[in-house]
């Protein structure tokens, strides 16, 4: 159903304002689709054709798009999305471990979603976060760093109870000289 | 400089408290170089800016190390119509997580370069590409960028100069190669991030068809300190030909993982052994991938007396790249690791040209049957040659960087490549 999503009068004024950040219109389709993932949860293809329909620019650009980028969500999701990376320095550093043992933990491998459509789990690329290995993101946003087990018991259990995790601020480590962040 | 590396006092990550609030920075002598540049422009001309940066010889952090200042004079003469800077923040590659340091503690001193890099190549307007992943830091960086319009550094005539110019973040969404320049340009046109074909280089063909320069965001970091110091001053920070202090990320089997502020040119032992903690669990040194994953490894027996600049990793076979060094012990298994760097490189690639597409993927597959104890002698010999189809065949280096960690592991770590596929031979027997 191609009108099960719309975007409301708020909408659009916020995506004028995406809009005018730049000299043409189509540059705005990523800050677009952002906005779009945002509220709707995931741009599947009725979300690519309410925002082709909004910036006018066809609907074949969009998928062309979408399906381009790891962090537009092609299809509903679980309501967190945990990505575990598992690319060289998490690697290295027990990355795989880790996503084991979520997927052992929620009873589901990594590319699907638990039951209760609570929990998803990607195994993904670096996400830049090297020296707070083995790492996760949680849906598109907080970073979990320095994963072990029990952090995990902990996040989960804590999502369970809707509370996000808190943004860790990695400070420099201590300098040989002295100096701290 | 290096030699004292102990005493050495940061500069792009000083150790002041809250240093992220405008007024703090400019407490500490922020914005004092784009004041400098805006009240005496007779002395700081465009050119004369350009010209100072060239001279420090600030080598682009994000990888190529290309002088800066002589990448500005590639800008042509303004004609009226608009000009762009494009930072770039996608910081992708593995190993690599120092930019986001700055968009955390530091994001004034970015904000300042670009602009003066702005000034210098009469740009228009400011576009920060971060990655989407660096969600919470594109939100830290919009709020000091915020900061910066409040108090007059961004918008139109910029404290009461004829200079002025936009700046606006724009937030990636999954995809490493948006960290090359052209499919970067791509990718904030709002489309896939395919590469372009050069030339036409950005200088003279870039965002919207018009001049574009993009710069990494440490290099820009680097701009303020040169204005406020000179270039000599600069040059003064470790190696000529590799001058400046750079943020150095070091991750893998090391004690204490993490990014760290020191001059170029410092021993990679020092890094690795005083500035990280040695190597974890008291295990021995076994490679290093010293600046990011797409640079050839090193044996640890290749790295007496290396430092990091792009003259001695040179010699030695190797890259400066990111300076995002990877630590790697001796338990670490070079199959799986190069395996998994193959697997990346397969994910990532955009799958324009064909020998980047097709090859990643045949890297990887072929890896991961040695990895999985199926290899044969051959195996190694068909790497090597699916390297060399790949090799400058493409229009971006997406492929070299795949291929490069694949042939100089089988060079370098020959003998565990054959351990694995040896397995094999004795099985069939």
């Amino acid at each position: 159903m191609a009108d099960t999503y719309t975007f409301d009068d708020k909408d659009l004024g916020e995506i004028r304002k995406l809009i005018a950040k730049y000299p043409e219109k189509q540059a705005a389709v990523l800050p677009v689709l952002w906005y779009a993932q945002d509220k709707f949860g995931h741009t599947d293809p009725d979300v690519q054709e309410l925002v082709a329909r909004t910036l006018d620019i066809p609907e074949a650009h969009i998928h062309g798009v979408v399906t381009f980028y790891t962090q537009f969500y092609e299809k509903p999701m679980g309501k967190h999305v945990l990505d575990v990376c598992t690319c060289l320095s998490c690697q290295v550093c027990g990355g795989y471990d880790m996503l084991h043992y979520l997927e052992e933990k929620l009873g589901i491998k990594a590319g699907e979603t638990t039951a209760d459509g609570k929990f998803s789990i990607q195994s993904v690329e670096c996400l830049g976060a090297c020296g707070y290995a083995p790492m996760l993101q949680v849906t598109n946003d907080k970073y979990v760093n320095h994963l072990t087990r029990e952090k995990l018991d902990k996040l989960i259990e804590e999502l369970n109870n809707d509370q996000q995790p808190r943004f860790e601020s990695n400070k420099m480590p201590q300098h040989v000289n002295g100096s701290d962040k | 400089m290096v030699n004292d590396w102990k005493s050495y006092q940061p500069v792009l990550l000083p150790a002041i408290k809250d240093l992220h609030e405008i007024s703090v920075y400019e407490k500490n002598g922020g914005y004092k170089a784009l004041n400098t540049v805006l009240k005496d422009s007779d002395t700081w001309s465009p050119g004369r800016v350009t010209d100072e940066v060239k001279a420090a010889n600030i080598r682009g952090r994000g990888g190529a190390g290309f002088n800066a200042g002589l990448k500005w004079s590639f800008m042509p003469e303004p004609d009226g119509k608009p000009r762009y800077l494009a930072c770039n923040g996608d910081e992708s590659e593995p190993g690599t997580f120092k930019d986001r340091k700055l968009f955390e503690f530091n994001p004034h001193l970015f904000i300042e370069g670009a602009i003066i890099a702005a000034y210098a190549m009469h740009v228009d307007a400011i576009y920060v590409y971060i990655r989407g992943e660096y969600r919470p830091f594109v939100k830290m960086l919009q709020r000091a960028i915020d900061q910066a319009y409040e108090k007059g550094y961004l918008g139109k005539n910029i404290k009461g100069s004829d200079f002025s110019v936009e700046m606006y973040t724009h937030m990636g969404a999954g995809a490493y190669i948006c960290g090359e320049e052209s499919s970067l340009m791509e990718s904030l046109e709002g489309k896939r991030g395919y590469p372009r074909v050069k030339p036409p280089f950005p200088a003279q063909r870039g965002l919207w068809g018009r001049p574009t320069t993009i710069n990494n965001i440490e290099t820009l970091a680097n701009v303020p300190l040169v204005i406020n110091n000179g270039a000599e001053w600069y040059k003064s920070f470790g190696p000529d030909s590799h001058p400046g202090p750079v943020l150095y990320g070091i991750s893998g089997h090391v004690n204490r993982p993490g990014v760290y502020e020191y001059p170029a040119g410092m021993s990679v032992m020092t890094l690795i052994n005083e500035v990280a903690g040695g190597v974890r669990g008291g295990k021995k040194l076994k490679a290093l991938i010293p600046g990011g994953s797409s640079t050839p490894p090193l044996r640890a027996d290749m790295l007496e007396g290396v430092t990091m600049d792009s003259d001695s990793l040179r010699e030695v076979g190797s890259m400066m790249g990111t300076a995002g060094m990877v630590v790697l012990d001796e338990d670490t298994d070079m199959v799986d690791v190069i395996w998994r760097i193959s697997h990346f490189y397969h994910h990532e690639s955009c799958g324009q040209c064909t020998p980047c597409r097709e090859g990643t993927g045949w890297l990887e597959k072929t890896l991961l049957k040695i990895r999985d104890g199926n290899g044969e002698m051959r195996d190694l010999d068909l790497l090597l040659a699916i390297c060399n189809r790949m090799e400058g065949r493409t229009i971006c280096a997406l492929a070299d960087a795949a291929a490069w960690p694949v042939r100089y592991s089988i060079e370098r770590f020959r003998d565990e490549f054959e351990q694995k596929c040896k397995k094999t031979v004795y099985a069939m027997a």
